[in-house]
């Protein structure tokens, strides 16, 4: 089966029952995307499937032929983080960090729609992605601060 | 039913290591031995901690582990502080019982108070060793000499060596024992600042390769086979389809029974394949948990003081209820096991990798030192990864396959075959004399444990009890363990009393409090909250709690909104947190920050629903766990006390959000809620 992952074709042979989520992490040594749940509850296991943020725990292999998916890998431009991955270590928006590349997918996606979103907009987005460590006021400031970087970058 | 000592023994030993804390502690204090921790006995010598290379790199070996506490970064700064260096040029092995001096475990907020002295004592020692070789080398006095950046200078002439250049001079194995004195909280370059996270970019681009991401060549993927029910018997079982499934092994050993195979599918497949009949039987539910406990008194240790309880006052008596609960750390029980002959090697998350170790030797009948347990910065536990069972499923399967097996425990199996922060009654009793002093105090905790017992106030009479009791679910150790349970009934009580005497319940508090520490953060958070000037909007409490575990001070005040379909938000929340010289204070006040949503969740909503064996909600949709939009606005008062040596800062600021939330609820309500979760107990439409 063929799918482009972070930019690049990829062919996998798996079972078409498989879940995206083992697939990436398994089979093509993607292990920046999480299991948390297995219910599509936590969000630790989001991707971006043709640019939307979607479960990969909740999604078969087999249903994902032909498109893009990007994961916490393919995020970077070049070297260099994405500034909500900078935003992110500079908001001291983790603890444990097991959740941070799910909200970080999920966070880019929100960017990605709307450049300057407001704390609701924020909340909203995130609200299906769950921080244990109880980092959410940080991660909603790391957001804010991505967004405030990326209107410099328009400007 | 599980009685204490069974479960003990199921434990470990884990429990009880908590509660005897402080006597195995003195016990780790003596002693003098080598690294590779096959003792456990603290090691002397420098080259036990301190590795430093030629480029200059000073390696830090701890058997402590990093679970999202940033102990990475806080320990890196005490050996940076006293050597002299900066941060980058240190790095930190931890929790790898091959490589680092053997460790009690991570928990008790041990590792700020007891670790990084020790660490620091070490980098002393370095230090001085690097200042009096030099000097030989330049026949002059040491005290012509000073540290800076990594090299020592000739403070006459000016020139340098690089400590990298010293460092195959000195044999530090030889190096012992000299009892360097520690910087001063007031002198700390490094330490007091706010240096961040050690490893975050690994973690924000997915680098990190949590235990649950590690792969090894050849590995296979495990699942177990779980009983139907807690306590069942396994009856009868039939594993030959799975057997004939091409790639899988099934490995039996008495009740545990487990498949390998080449891919998680494949081995979810191959478990399906088995069928196997349990014999069980009838088991209390979470409807008469309390009754339950309150019946099975076992064993119960008493303090009191001696003086006769004072006659006369106001004589109040409530009954506090605390619910089981679950940890779920993000990062489930993982595990990968190697074999090598019959030499074993196993990452897993775990607070406790010598202690892991000691259980997988046991149950493989093999010398500690054949075994080598390391912990990959782990994704959370909060108390919950004590223990090692995914360590011994992965070593078992690892064994039977005869190749390298990953288990990742599902959450239902992390919900249901972990442990559980235990359930309590706690019952108290108290009189108070019209002119608000109270004359006697009875504080009776049924199961929930005897942390956080020590009373803040002044009691003519006190008597508290702990009373171990028999109970249904496995339990054990739990961030900040029952000294949330014990606040949650003291201050909720104290409360009671305040409002009983028509006292405010700050003016009450200050009256009666004998700790200066805790008085200093209750005024400034108190301050902070605005408690006597702000106004309160329609709908809404204000509430406090304050206390003292583990060396540390908080006070909380909370601001607790009710809407008309009796809907119960935190909208603020104030906390004042004192824990000695602050270590690195964006790190602490994430931590305090932390606490604040992890004990909202066990304050409000949380709680482990059971019935005959089963966990009835084990899943995150039907365990509501605090997200995004639960969070209130948060303000934190951290006070930094340079003259009292550093305390651990992870566990106490959860203890006072339930107390706080519930003592809002009422001065927003009238409604006094006397359970733990709040929402549910208030008939709340949150549940």
């Amino acid at each position: 089966m063929e799918l482009r992952v972070n930019g690049h074709p990829v062919t996998v042979h798996a079972e078409p029952d498989r879940l995206l989520l083992f697939v990436l992490r398994n089979d093509l040594d993607l292990t920046g995307t999480k299991y948390g749940c297995g219910e599509g509850q936590c969000g630790a296991c989001t991707v971006l499937l043709d640019g939307s943020p979607v479960r990969s725990c909740q999604i078969k292999i087999g249903a994902v032929a032909g498109k893009k998916v990007t994961t916490i890998e393919g995020v970077c431009r070049g070297d260099e983080l994405h500034p909500l991955q900078k935003a992110f270590i500079e908001c001291d928006a983790m603890q444990c960090g097991y959740c941070t590349p799910g909200m970080i997918i999920s966070g880019i996606a929100l960017l990605e729609k709307t450049a300057k979103p407001s704390n609701a907009q924020i909340k909203e987005a995130l609200q299906g992605n769950i921080c244990r460590c109880g980092t959410y006021n940080r991660i909603v400031a790391a957001v804010n601060l991505a967004a405030t970087h990326g209107e410099k970058n328009h400007a | 039913m599980l009685s204490r000592r069974s479960f003990l023994e199921s434990l470990g030993g884990g429990l009880l290591v908590l509660w005897t804390l402080d006597e195995q502690l003195n016990g780790q204090e003596s002693g003098g031995s080598h690294r590779h921790g096959d003792d456990e006995r603290l090691p002397q010598d420098v080259a036990a901690w301190l590795h430093l290379s030629r480029e200059g790199v000073v390696t830090v070996f701890t058997g402590k582990a990093e679970v999202g506490q940033n102990i990475r970064t806080s320990l890196t700064q005490a050996v940076a502080d006293e050597l002299r260096v900066q941060p980058a040029a240190v790095r930190l092995v931890m929790g790898d019982t091959a490589r680092t001096p053997w460790d009690m475990g991570t928990f008790g907020s041990r590792t700020t108070p007891q670790m990084a002295p020790q660490l620091r004592k070490m980098a002393v020692m370095m230090r001085e060793q690097l200042i009096i070789v030099a000097a030989q080398d330049w026949h002059i006095p040491p005290s012509s000499v000073a540290v800076r950046n990594g090299s020592i200078v000739d403070l006459k002439s000016g020139r340098e060596k690089t400590y990298g250049s010293l460092a195959s001079t000195v044999d530090w194995t030889k190096i012992v024992g000299t009892d360097g004195k520690l910087s001063a909280a007031s002198d700390w370059q490094c330490a007091g600042k706010s240096l961040p996270k050690i490893n975050a970019s690994d973690f924000v681009t997915g680098k990190h390769k949590f235990s649950s991401d590690m792969r090894r060549p050849n590995m296979l993927y495990g699942r177990v086979l779980r009983p139907a029910a807690f306590n069942a018997k396994l009856a009868t079982i039939d594993t030959s389809a799975a057997e004939r499934m091409a790639g899988v092994t099934v490995v039996r050993d008495a009740d545990f029974v487990g498949v390998a195979a080449e891919n998680e599918w494949a081995a979810d497949q191959a478990l399906r394949r088995i069928t196997a009949k349990w014999d069980e039987r009838k088991q209390i539910s979470s409807n008469e948990l309390f009754s339950f406990l309150k019946a099975n008194p076992e064993e119960a240790t008493e303090r009191s003081n001696d003086r006769p309880p004072a006659a006369g006052g106001k004589e109040m008596a409530s009954t506090y209820t605390v619910a089981y609960i679950a940890h779920v750390p993000l990062e489930p029980r993982a595990a990968v096991a190697e074999w090598d002959a019959d030499s074993l090697t196993v990452w897993t998350g775990t607070q406790r990798p010598f202690g892991v170790r000691s259980d997988l030797a046991q149950a493989f009948h093999l010398p500690e030192n054949r075994i080598r347990v390391i912990v990959p910065d782990t994704g959370s536990a909060y108390g919950g990864k004590h223990t090692g069972e995914c360590a011994m499923e992965a070593a078992r399967l690892a064994k039977g396959a005869g190749r390298p097996v990953k288990v990742v425990w599902s959450r239902e199996e992390e919900f249901t075959w972990a442990y559980f922060r235990p359930a309590g009654v706690i019952e108290v009793e108290s009189v108070v004399a019209d002119d608000g002093t109270i004359q006697s105090w009875k504080f009776d905790n049924y199961n929930s444990g005897p942390s956080g017992l020590d009373s803040p106030y002044k009691l003519s009479w006190t008597s508290t009890r702990f009373h171990e009791t028999r109970y249904p679910l496995r339990q054990g150790s739990y961030r900040g363990l029952a000294a949330t349970a014990n606040h949650f009934a003291r201050e909720s009580h104290i409360d009671e009393i305040a409002a009983a005497l028509g006292m405010d319940p700050l003016a009450f508090r200050l009256k009666n409090l004998k700790e200066d520490r805790v008085r200093a953060v209750l005024e400034a958070a108190a301050n902070k909250f605005e408690w006597s000037s702000s106004k309160r909007a329609r709908g809404h409490g204000y509430g406090l709690a304050c206390g003292m575990e583990k060396g540390s001070f908080f006070a909380c005040a909370a601001e607790v909104s009710v809407s008309p379909e009796r809907k119960v938000r935190v909208e603020r929340v104030v906390e004042a947190f004192e824990c000695g010289a602050i270590v690195n204070p964006e790190h602490l006040q994430n931590q305090v920050e932390g606490a604040i949503l992890m004990g909202l969740g066990g304050a409000l909503s949380e709680a482990i629903r059971f019935a005959d064996g089963r966990i009835l909600n084990a899943r995150l949709s039907e365990y509501p766990v605090p997200r995004f939009s639960d969070a209130p606005a948060i303000e934190c008062v951290l006070l930094d006390r340079k003259d009292l040596p550093s305390a651990g800062a992870g566990e106490t600021p959860i203890m006072g959000v339930a107390p706080a939330i519930a003592n809002a609820l009422f001065q927003a309500t009238g409604v006094r809620v006397r359970s733990m979760p709040i929402a549910p107990a208030f008939g709340s439409s949150n549940v």
